[in-house]
């Protein structure tokens, strides 16, 4: 297996949607190949991350008057193509 | 990732049938006019809805308005939703739409598109190798940390960007994020290996390993 190949595989390795002969090649890649370990290493810290940053959440205040808009909207809606 | 034992898998699939049957009954009740029940999906949702919004968008207001125009189109449109897929996934493709429709207005750009595959110069080969700090995560204050996210994702093209928020902050299953984006499998998967390379590789120079130190500048 070349670096290349391991590189095609790791979305499914990291995903863990991959066939156990596939991941045992991959693993046995990984013991020997100290670049792809790091970019596997840290491609897995990226998306753990990115997925723990909290990026953009919405504030309290915010999301109370997004709701009464949305919802009296869709009340007029519903007033609208009941008459 | 740590393998959970059957038992706690098997409570966890119960949870998720269970919040999915709950989640149909609430669509059939809006779809005969309760708007209470539609109010409780949009308590469920709309703080994903945002973040998707915001991330597409990289607005703020643009991501509020958003919020607002996906809502009020899934509730305009309850009726063809046909309940094939899940309706989180229903409305996640109406807000990834009404995100990309703001983005071109905003750009004044015609090509934004979830179609685009691109090839960028850093494309999967990665150029640089070095071993991050152990929690690299703690070398920045938490604003700084959250900058340096943010800014290091806008960089993404729009497409890249898109799926690896879906399938990685969201937690959309591929199969789901191929159906939000109306892309195929491999589509998905391509773009979510490059996404996630190119922020890799543009975390590098934030997160790596000084020699002899502790990774911090």
């Amino acid at each position: 297996m070349t670096c290349a190949d391991f590189l095609k595989e790791l979305t499914d390795y990291l995903d863990e949607t991959i066939d156990s002969s596939t991941r045992a090649e991959l693993e046995d890649h990984l013991a020997w190949c100290h670049n792809c370990y790091v970019v596997c290493n840290t491609t897995k810290k990226t998306i753990e991350i990115y997925r723990d940053s909290q990026l953009y959440e919405l504030p309290d205040d915010l999301r109370s008057r997004l709701q009464v808009a949305i919802l009296s909207k869709c009340t007029s809606k519903k007033k609208k193509s009941n008459t | 990732m740590e393998k959970l034992h059957p038992e706690t898998m098997a409570i966890i699939e119960q949870r998720v049938r269970d919040a999915a049957t709950d989640e149909m009954s609430l669509v059939r009740a809006a779809k005969g006019g309760d708007v209470s029940a539609f109010e409780q999906l949009v308590k469920r949702y709309d703080r994903n809805i945002f973040r998707i919004a915001q991330h597409i968008t990289q607005n703020r207001e643009d991501a509020e308005d958003v919020v607002q125009d996906a809502f009020l189109k899934a509730y305009e449109n309850l009726e063809q939703f046909q309940g094939n897929s899940k309706f989180y996934t229903w409305l996640v493709r109406i807000a990834v739409n009404e995100s990309l429709m703001k983005l071109r207005r905003r750009r004044s750009d015609r090509t934004v598109s979830l179609d685009e595959d691109i090839e960028t110069e850093e494309d999967t080969m990665p150029r640089e190798v070095a071993d991050w700090s152990p929690n690299p995560e703690q070398l920045y204050k938490q604003g700084e940390l959250k900058e340096i996210l943010r800014k290091t994702i806008q960089g993404l093209p729009a497409s890249f960007r898109t799926v690896f928020v879906l399938r990685d902050v969201e937690g959309l299953s591929t199969e789901e994020a191929a159906e939000a984006l109306d892309l195929s499998i491999p589509a998905v998967k391509s773009r979510l290996l490059r996404a996630r390379l190119q922020l890799r590789e543009r975390l590098n120079k934030y997160f790596r390993q000084a020699k002899g130190g502790d990774g911090k500048k």
